[in-house]
């Protein structure tokens, strides 16, 4: 698609422009609205009695003296919730043979993983709520735990769904080419590794959080919700309480923080919505930290065996993995937890040329927390697969791992083409971004570096990623197969009679800065000061439909139909400006938020004074004139599943080999999301991403004991990254736009996180190969990378 | 979650405070910065049925300095004593350690009187005191008494303080102004609670042989901990070669507990390592 002449490509102040963010001051000033600030008349506080183990058969629940306890309004039970909320089941048509049982919000009968809710006391303050649930007497029966993933299909493994008569919950095997016969090639060398990737969750500043009000007089569910998909929430909430939709009101004021974990169906806050409905008074849920711990999805946890055959030029012939991730004891509703797996399947080895691929990923039921899409989804399991045996390959033939890549990846020049898995790729650069990487960290300079500080008994290593991200996905992603979720948006924008413009959007606001975006990208089309442009996001009820924030589509998706909406909106400004100036709309443009001769001429009237006249003095205007000052225009891509994008990053790391510490000294990225709205904002989505991933290789973990208790519950032993460990990050960008759009923007949001942990497990092996040892699990934690060395005489 | 419902009383002095805390029933606990209770009330780890404020009890706070060496309140703040040259020149060894214990936050509340009376194992600020053999003074209606660091942690979160006690002040005797310090400590991240640490202090010039060395290591144990063995081994010798080599390996016979992230044979591996770096920087 190609539209018309780009407005920005004439000067603009705003597209491209590192505009700061319009609501930052007003977040540092303390003047964030999040739902834990507000407050409704009558409001109540919901706690939760949790499974306290991971496998159990309720014996007996006894709420009444709980009941009895001071400021305790209601106690509600698992059971008390059937026929109240209509069971879910996580599962897609398209990913076929996937199966999931139904769930509750709380649990009915079975808890299936320890911090499954079991009960809920609704009081007048939480420190109330929680003295009463203290009081619930629940007496469990044990049952045996799945826990460990690699070994919930043994045969003797306790089956959590017995009527599934195993714990598998999705298998997909993808085969391209002839891997057995490749790899009985002649003068080939094949490297095989066993991977590991702990669990991580994402740790958001604000913790899940709801206030949920009911009308019984108008039947109206109204949800203020900390979340990046209003719609999809919305959808959910009615189907489940058999409501109409319209009579569901999500709105999301400021989140704080999201990275996937609030996207998908809370047992927690479906009940506490359900009793708002029951009890006809505002209940309010905000997850503490043991509870975001505990009960925010988990990801990653993968376990991979892989294998790459190279030729003797570097050649990649073959790749070959089997994985096996454990997802909980569901499937998360409604955009399930095979989501990750079938993402690893997809993305291996998407960068370079496979001529023979062979991939399978087996998702398990296990007795812990629900896992489901963390930021990044299932890329940074893809990355260092590929891109782990790649070194390891390039290792055992002697060759420099930039040059082996620079044999491997897809030319510039080869696009339109598809990936090994079949994966539509279009308008990438990975040549030109590792050549500037190259370049940007000066790599000649960093391995003379290396090898003089090793004389020195300092282990310096280098590693490198060449990677693709998943970003402004199609209805192929979810909508295909049933689920819920709008791959289109749209967005309104407004001219008023005062010369300001508002713009109302589906695309929402977590933090990352959408509204920044949109206003630029408004501002910057129709050609007035952005401080004349208010933005809304994150209201089912006052803006257009759409999917919220999710694959990094906010500015692809958002931002094009915000852009379409603006020039159609400039359009009809002209229209109703050539009538009252009697000239042709062709003849004018908008700039400064005043109607001028085109061709940079001189102002003619203000914005204002077209609107006043519209608004206030239409018997000005020609009868037949019916002028109108808003315009709404929806947005989605057609022509591709998804529009990747491509970064390569490299990561310097020093191995203290005494201790097992790993320092990542510098870490560089080069990124292309087409083109680039907001440096400002892509930088800082670039190495806030990557501090993640850096989180996930060295720090981040869940860890449960054999019998599923997870025993990272405070930020004391769930180790974030923190500034003073991270190194400084150097960004760069190459700016291929997409055709998909006229904005030509791609996402950005999750390229750090999906490519940087691959960068630093490769460096810190290219530290730790002259000693002989090498570490494929995340997060190489001292400990393992001691054991590592252990292993290797050290 | 939300701390369980307490009591709360905040005395203007210390008869005040120690009358509270004699008279009254229940579990009493004394609140000082605050770093480590609130967080573990709010935990509902902690339920004391009472808080005791010690904020306006005038007489835990100050440094003075005298011939028997410093006496610390034990409402002195970490911020403060950074900022004290009483504290920094009378007690080296804490002006060394005070960056690594916890951020700026933290240390702008926490006191030493608390890190005392917790005994957390991992905390620097025990094993310290046991490097530098200071003394404990405890105050409570029935007089003061002053106890040895060695004899004062007892185990986890355990110390020889008695219900009706409070933590007065931290005892620095003089010779600490005057003899060798070395601390390190490994934290994943700068401000956690150490995986392995040791403070240690010894006599003699820069150069010569070790006299008389404490070390005392932090994070491996159920409290801070002396190494006998490796003062032994380091005593009047130089801390090289296999005098060096057999320090480390006394420290297998220390008590070594694994945590979350570090079983103890890791523990113990950092723990040789710390005491190797410790010496290096005296
Ligand atoms: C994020 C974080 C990181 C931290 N990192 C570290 C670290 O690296 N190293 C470290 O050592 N500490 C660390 N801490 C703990 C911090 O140093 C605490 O402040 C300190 O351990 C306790 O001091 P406080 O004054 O805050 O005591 P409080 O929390 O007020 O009290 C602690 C305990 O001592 C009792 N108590 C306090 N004063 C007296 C008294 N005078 N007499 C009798 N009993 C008393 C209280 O009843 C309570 O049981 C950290 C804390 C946090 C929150």
């Amino acid at each position: 698609m190609s539209g018309p002449k780009l407005s920005f490509d004439q000067p603009n102040r705003y597209i491209g422009q590192p505009v700061p963010r319009a609501d930052a001051q007003r977040l540092l000033m303390g003047r964030g609205r999040f739902v834990d600030d507000m407050q409704a008349p009558r409001m109540v506080h919901a706690a939760f009695l949790r499974s306290p183990v991971a496998h159990g058969r309720i014996v007996s629940l006894d709420v009444a003296a709980a009941r009895r306890m001071p400021g305790v309004v209601a106690v509600i039970t698992g059971a008390d919730l059937v026929g109240v909320v209509e069971p879910y089941v996580g599962v897609l048509s398209h990913l076929a043979g996937l199966r999931s049982a139904p769930q509750m919000p709380m649990a009915v009968g079975r808890v299936r993983w320890q911090g499954e809710p079991v009960a809920m006391v609704l009081a007048q303050s939480r420190a109330e709520a929680e003295d009463a649930v203290a009081e619930i007497h629940l007496d469990l029966e044990d049952l045996p735990a799945a826990t460990d993933m690699e070994r919930a299909l043994d045969p003797d493994a306790p089956v959590i769904h017995p009527e599934f008569g195993s714990n598998l919950a999705w298998t997909r095997t993808v085969n391209v080419g002839d891997v057995d016969a490749a790899l009985k090639g002649q003068d080939i060398t094949i490297v095989e590794r066993e991977f590991r990737f702990g669990r991580h969750t994402g740790v958001t500043l604000e913790a899940r959080a709801t206030l949920v009000e009911y009308d019984p007089a108008e039947d109206q569910l109204t949800v203020l919700y900390s979340g990046q998909a209003p719609h999809m929430m919305q959808f959910i909430f009615a189907k489940h309480f058999g409501m109409l939709e319209e009579n569901v009101r999500v709105i999301s004021q400021d989140v704080g923080g999201s990275f996937g974990i609030k996207i998908h169906t809370y047992g927690d806050e479906i009940a506490a919505a359900a009793a708002a409905r029951m009890l006809g008074r505002p209940v309010k849920f905000v997850a503490d930290r043991f509870e975001s711990f505990m009960t925010d999805i988990h990801a990653r946890d993968h376990a991979v065996r892989g294998r790459m055959a190279v030729g003797r030029a570097g050649h990649i012939v073959a790749l070959d993995f089997d994985d096996v991730t454990g997802i909980g004891p569901y499937s998360m509703y409604p955009r399930t937890s095979a989501i990750e797996a079938n993402q690893v399947l997809n993305l291996t080895g998407a960068p370079y040329v496979v001529p023979n691929y062979r991939a399978t990923s087996k998702v398990v039921f296990q007795n812990k927390t629900l896992m489901c899409q963390y930021r990044a989804v299932g890329h940074p399991i893809a990355m260092a697969i590929c891109d782990g045996l790649l070194e390891e390959a390039a290792a055992a033939i002697g060759m420099d791992p930039v040059e082996i890549r620079r044999r491997n990846l897809m030319r510039d020049d080869s696009y339109p083409r598809t990936s090994a898995s079949g994966m539509k790729l279009d308008d990438l650069s990975h040549q030109k971004a590792l050549e500037k990487l190259v370049e940007m960290m000066d790599y000649a300079r960093l391995r003379e570096n290396q090898a003089r500080l090793r004389q020195q008994g300092i282990h310096r290593g280098i590693g490198f990623v060449s990677m693709v991200e998943v970003t402004n996905p199609s209805p192929m992603f979810y909508g295909i197969g049933g689920a819920p979720i709008a791959s289109q948006d749209g967005a309104t924008v407004r001219l008023d009679a005062g010369g300001g413009v508002h713009v109302s959007s589906s695309v929402t606001e977590q933090g990352q800065g959408t509204n920044a975006i949109l206003q630029q990208i408004v501002a910057g089309v129709l050609g007035v000061d952005i401080a004349r442009v208010k933005v809304t996001t994150g209201d089912t009820r006052t803006t257009p439909y759409g999917g919220g924030t999710w694959a990094s589509r906010g500015a692809g998706i958002g931002g094009e139909a915000a852009l379409l909406a603006a020039q159609a909106l400039k359009e009809q400004v002209l229209d109703v400006a050539a009538v009252i100036l009697q000239t042709q709309a062709d003849k004018l443009d908008v700039a400064d938020g005043s109607v001028v001769d085109a061709g940079g001429g001189a102002a003619r009237m203000t914005l204002s004074d077209l609107a006043r006249t519209v608004y206030y003095r239409g018997n000005e205007l020609p009868s037949d004139m019916k002028p109108e000052l808003v315009a709404t225009r929806h947005y989605r891509v057609t022509d591709m599943p998804f529009v990747f994008t491509n970064g390569a990053m490299a990561a310097e790391v020093e191995v203290d080999v005494e201790t097992g510490f790993v320092r990542v000294v510098n870490f560089w990225a080069v990124e292309d999301c087409g083109r680039v709205i907001n440096p400002r904002l892509v930088d800082e989505q670039v190495r806030g991403g990557v501090v993640q991933g850096i989180g996930g290789a060295l720090y981040e973990e869940c860890l449960y004991s054999e019998d599923g208790q997870l025993l990272t519950t405070t930020m004391a032993d769930y180790l974030v990254p923190m500034a003073a460990e991270m190194p400084d990050i150097h960004v760069a960008h190459i700016e291929t736009p997409t055709k998909t759009s006229i904005l030509g923007a791609k996402g950005a949001g999750e390229a750090g996180t999906g490519g940087a942990p691959a960068a630093v497990m490769n460096a810190v092996n290219d530290a730790l190969r002259p000693l002989g040892a090498s570490i494929f699990q995340m997060p190489m934690t001292p400990a393992r990378v001691l054991a590592a060395l252990g292993r290797a005489g050290h | 979650m939300k701390a369980a419902d307490f009591a709360y009383r905040r005395p203007a002095d210390l008869a005040g405070a120690l009358a509270i805390l004699s008279a009254e029933e229940g579990d009493i606990a004394p609140l000082a910065g605050g770093q480590s209770l609130m967080p573990m009330m709010n935990f509902r780890i902690a339920q004391p049925t009472m808080l005791l404020d010690l904020a306006d009890v005038a007489e835990l706070r100050g440094v003075t300095a005298g011939p028997d060496g410093l006496r610390i309140g034990a409402m002195t703040r970490y911020v403060q004593l950074a900022a004290d040259p009483l504290v920094t020149q009378g007690a080296p060894l804490i002006g060394l350690a005070l960056p690594h214990i916890a951020h700026a936050a933290i240390r702008n509340r926490g006191t030493i009187g608390g890190s005392v009376a917790l005994a957390d194992p991992a905390a620097e600020m025990p094993a310290l005191l046991l490097a530098m053999a200071a003394r404990i003074e405890l105050v409570s209606l029935s007089g003061r008494r002053v106890v040895a660091a060695d004899d004062f942690f007892l185990g986890l979160y355990e110390t020889a303080r008695a219900p009706d006690e409070l933590v007065a002040a931290i005892h620095i005797p003089a010779d600490a102004s005057r003899r060798r310090v070395g601390f390190y400590e490994l934290a994943r991240r700068h401000g956690d609670y150490a995986m392995a640490g040791v403070a240690l202090t010894a006599g003699g010039a820069t150069g010569q042989p070790l006299a008389s060395p404490r070390i005392a290591f932090f994070g491996l144990s159920d409290r801070a901990v002396r190494a006998t063995g490796a003062e032994a081994a380091l005593k009047d010798a130089q801390p090289a070669g296999d005098t060096l080599g057999a320090a480390v390996d006394s420290l297998s016979a220390l008590p070594i507990n694994g945590d979350l992230h570090a079983p103890p044979d890791v523990k113990l591996k950092l723990a040789g390592v710390v005491l190797r770096r410790a010496l290096a920087g005296m």
